[in-house]
């Protein structure tokens, strides 16, 4: 393993990582944010969400370069007394999950189906592709906002796991489709290379060609649009909460703070819904650089 | 009668092979535009047989369909007419029945580029041995390792480098690795797709001297399909010209290049540049190879051939077989030329 | 006095693990009216040795030492304004891929045109004609209806021809030619090859064909130079170089080529690969691959040294050295 990183750190990758100062400070912050994502329970100084720790006195708390900020309370509090500082990490985490989620399962389906199209060619080809044109004329965010409404109005009082369960799929239905179509792309392209010809007349079945020869051949293109779709996810999850049909209140994401913080923004309490937007950005631009930056990284090798 | 015996039935038999692709548009541009439904007759009417431990070479310009043979021997393409019989057995129809496994592992093929033929995510111990894998012909991962290494030292390569990966072999080495991958299921025939056109000239003399020493070591039999005449004289036996698709000579190759009878023969051989005859006159053929979608009618090669007549541009030339080989020709036919 | 003359001309690739010299120290002259080839296997060097020439290398590559004159005046050091001047005027250039040689969203007469009236001082109605005339020279048939086709109207030696047509449109004096004839068919190729030697000693254009074909070479130039590890290996007359080569190098070459007039039962084989780039022998490059290498090959860099009629960088002709055969 550890010859593994090695070799990736002096290689190609490697050296392109290490002469870009962006991708750096991109990786570190995404870096951070993720720690602090996942370790929200113990790295953040309070529990936002545990009842019994609120105080209400403490409510409306500004940052604490402010006048009658308290150190207690980094970036302040909310209108319940809920640190603010915290209930970002939480919401990252909460944010972070549903945006990878959502991005692994349009991967999984988007890569499959474009290879059974780009391999298979044909009728289902078309058939395939149409579906991926049906899907791009509808706007995302109409489409989550579709599925995601109609399940609450089914189902107002889900588990919140299903309510998750709902809010990823309702962002990976659209996402799907940019995988499929450069998979399909690409698996065209290889389908007619010798080495898959080799493999075809040794009596290698189709199933096995395309798991074990395609398959690895364009993923590289895939990493790349993973990374960025990310950042769209989490980005969609906000705005999706924001509109009131996302995560569900008992565990917020950035997008629920960002609303709920709205209404306190004109009465001068802007810390409440400014942080969580800074910190959707933060995630957003980091994961975005890496991604432009894995995009050039990879460019001159693919071609 | 003196008592010959029996001369052995060829290994290879081609018979009237022909295979059509539909390259038609779109049916909505067809309905729309009125556009035709479109035939692309890659190979039409190809025969040929080949001996055990012989290598007969087709030889044609771009367009000529010797690819598409090639990949109808193996099996990669059905033909639309004809057939190929293998030691005795209809090809086609038994590569579709649980008898195919077999026959595929008595048929191999080596691919023109060495970058392509090869998956660059796979190390070559992998590649090399995934015939065997495939077939079942190795009882345990040591063992494959063993024959494997086997492979590679037998194409004048060595164990070590199993476990590195294509990008870190030149064109030439890539190329061995191919044959070795060939090699593994221990075929008696081998199709060969331009082995050697993507290589340098030293690095072709390599490859070339490795496969006539496999050829003698094992009693290989070869198809070895080129566009370069004088690679064909090389390795050849027997010397098969195409054009558009058609068999327009077959001979042994001492009379191909000493009396070629076919005048598309005669013009590629003079075509060819010569290293040592140079100051000779000569007209180089005029024209170019017609789109293979749209042949000219009766012979495919009358609107270039100066011995072409009115039967020419409208009947078809049949093979007619001499001693010495087969030629479609009218004029050879009516005795012009 | 020589129309093109290089003199030690080094090219380097300056790269993450140090500076890699693809081409060193290389040397030939071009007289008016000839045509000489530059002959190689790849990685030699000879694809770079003409876009030195003609300014078109790719960065980080670069003209690190020597010189190369046109006409007497140094073209190596300007800058890509002035370069743009000489590209097309004084010296023009036929690459391999028809397909990609020609734009293919303007009409072939209007790439003719276009081109004429950059370098030539004549009016549009002029240029016309002028372009009529070249599509003639090079065989295209029905000329001034061609004008008007596209690229993708015509077939691939079609577009060589038209290829070769746009290289002459300016009246260079010098025609680099690399690898025209490698994408086509062997029929195509032996028209191109002909129409070629034909149209430029018509317009007393001299040519540096670059090609990794001892045969078309042999059927087309007048003086060879022989590239090894971005080196010349040996330089001379064709008939010279082909019939009676100096260096060993020259010599295994020709061995390996397949010869269509005799049967021979193996091929000469040079064993071994050229070397890389960042891997070439001290001494001479071609020493450890070569059959009669003694130790003065293994310290020394030899010269281009005079055997016969043609030059060969190669110790055992060197005047001084007794060599035991």
């Amino acid at each position: 393993m550890r010859g593994f990183f090695l070799r990736a750190w002096h290689g190609d990758l490697g050296y392109s990582f290490r002469t870009s100062p962006v991708a750096m400070a991109a990786a570190l912050i995404a870096f951070i944010c993720l720690f602090c994502a996942v370790f929200a329970n113990v790295v953040a100084p309070h529990n936002p969400f545990d009842l019994a720790t609120l105080e209400l006195s403490d409510a409306f708390l500004p940052p604490l370069w402010l006048a009658d900020g308290n150190p207690k309370y980094l970036l302040g509090t909310d209108d319940q007394g809920r640190d603010i500082l915290s209930a970002l990490m939480f919401g990252a985490r909460i944010s972070l999950m549903v945006g990878l989620a959502s991005v692994a399962l349009s991967a999984a389906v988007g890569v499959t189906l474009g290879l059974v199209a780009g391999f298979v060619g044909g009728t289902l080809d078309a058939f395939i592709m149409r579906v991926c044109d049906v899907m791009l004329s509808f706007p995302v965010i109409l489409i989550a906002l579709l599925i995601a409404g109609v399940g609450r109005a089914l189902f107002p009082d889900a588990p919140s796991a299903m309510v998750f369960g709902v809010l990823i799929l309702s962002i990976s239905l659209t996402g799907w489709v940019q995988y499929a179509r450069t998979v399909r792309g690409s698996t065209m392209v290889e389908r007619h290379k010798e080495y898959v010809q080799a493999a075809r007349l040794t009596g290698v079945a189709p199933l096995r060609i395309m798991r074990r020869h395609v398959l690895p051949n364009v993923l590289g293109p895939v990493m790349v649009l993973a990374t960025i779709q990310v950042a769209t996810a989490i980005i969609t999850e906000a705005t999706l909460s924001f509109l009131g049909v996302g995560a569900p209140p008992n565990s917020p994401s950035l997008g629920t703070l960002i609303q709920v913080g709205n209404k306190f923004l004109f009465s001068g309490n802007w810390w409440i819904t400014v942080f969580p937007g800074l910190m959707l950005v933060l995630i957003a631009l980091s994961v975005n650089l890496l991604g432009d930056w894995l995009r050039d990284a990879l460019n001159p090798r693919l071609r | 009668m003196s008592l010959i015996a029996p001369q052995p039935m060829p290994l290879v038999q081609a018979h009237d092979l022909t295979k059509t692709f539909d390259v038609s548009p779109p049916w909505l541009n067809r309905v729309l535009e009125g556009k035709p439904r479109l035939q692309l007759h890659a190979v039409d009417g190809v025969s040929f047989e080949i001996e055990r431990g012989q290598t007969l070479a087709l030889v044609g310009e771009s367009g000529c369909g010797k690819s598409t043979v090639a990949r109808l021997l193996v099996g990669l393409y059905a033909p639309t007419r004809g057939g190929l019989v293998f030691d005795g057995q209809d090809v086609h129809a038994t590569l579709n029945t649980p008898r195919g496994q077999a026959l595929r592992r008595r048929i191999q093929m080596i691919f023109q580029d060495p970058y392509a033929s090869l998956n660059p995510r796979w190390t070559v111990e992998d590649i090399v041995g995934e015939p065997l894998r495939e077939q079942g012909l190795t009882a345990n991962p040591a063992d494959l390792h063993a024959r494997v290494a086997d492979l590679l030292q037998s194409v004048g390569l060595g164990a070590m480098d199993m476990a590195k990966y294509p990008h870190q072999f030149s064109g030439g080495q890539r190329q061995r690795i191919s044959i070795a991958r060939a090699l593994g299921t221990e075929p008696e025939f081998l199709v060969c797709d331009e082995p050697t056109s993507a290589l340098d000239v030293s690095v072709q003399a390599q490859v070339l001297n490795i496969m006539k020493d496999l050829q003698r070591a094992r009693g290989l039999t070869y198809l070895f399909i080129s566009h370069n005449l004088a690679v064909v004289r090389h390795v050849s036996d027997q010397v098969g010209v195409m054009y558009l698709g058609r068999l327009v000579e077959l001979a042994d190759k001492q009379t191909l290049f000493a009396r070629p009878r076919h005048p598309y023969t005669r013009m590629l051989i003079d075509a060819i540049p010569k290293m040592r005859d140079t100051g000779r006159a000569r007209t180089p053929v005029s024209g170019e190879v017609p789109n293979p979608l749209s042949p000219p009618g009766g012979c495919a090669f009358h609107p270039r051939c100066p011995h072409a007549n009115a039967r020419c541009t409208s009947e078809r030339p049949i093979i007619q077989v001499f001693s010495t080989g087969r030629v479609a020709c009218h004029a050879v036919q009516e005795g012009r030329i | 006095m020589s129309l093109l003359q290089v003199r030690n001309l080094v090219v380097e690739f300056p790269g993450r693990h140090g500076t890699l010299r693809a081409l060193d120290d290389i040397s030939f002259n071009i007289a008016p009216g000839e045509i000489l080839g530059i002959v190689g296997e790849s990685g030699a060097g000879k694809s770079l040795t003409s876009a030195a020439i003609i300014g078109l290398l790719d960065p980080p590559g670069r003209i690190s030492g020597g010189q190369v004159l046109l006409e007497g005046e140094r073209i190596d050091h300007l800058n890509e304004m002035q370069m743009r001047r000489i590209r097309g005027r004084r010296i023009g250039a036929i690459f391999q891929d028809p397909l990609t040689s020609l734009n293919p969203l303007y009409t072939v007469g209007r790439q003719l045109i276009e081109t004429i009236q950059t370098h030539l001082p004549v009016t549009a109605e002029e240029a016309r004609l002028r372009a009529i005339a070249l599509l003639q020279e090079t065989g295209i048939a029905a000329a001034e209806q061609r004008l008007g086709h596209y690229p993708h109207q015509f077939s691939g030696g079609m577009r060589q021809r038209v290829v070769i047509a746009l290289a002459l449109a300016g009246e260079p004096k010098l025609i680099v030619a690399d690898e025209p004839t490698t994408a086509l068919d062997v029929s195509i190729q032996a028209q191109i090859i002909t129409l070629l030697k034909s149209v430029c000693k018509k317009h007393g254009a001299a040519v540096m064909l670059i090609t990794h074909d001892m045969g078309v070479i042999a059927e087309t130039c007048d003086r060879v130079a022989v590239i090894y590890a971005g080196r010349i290996a040996e330089i001379g007359p064709v008939h010279d170089v082909i019939n009676r080569p100096s260096h060993p190098y020259t010599e295994g070459l020709m061995a390996a080529i397949p010869d269509m007039t005799m049967d021979r039962e193996r091929l000469n084989q040079i064993d071994g690969a050229m070397p890389r780039l960042d891997a070439i022998p001290k001494g001479c490059a071609f020493n450890p691959r070569c059959p009669r290498a003694f130790d003065r090959c293994r310290q020394d860099r030899p010269d281009l040294m005079v055997s016969g009629n043609t030059r060969a960088a190669c110790w055992l002709h060197a005047a001084d050295v007794d060599v035991m055969t």
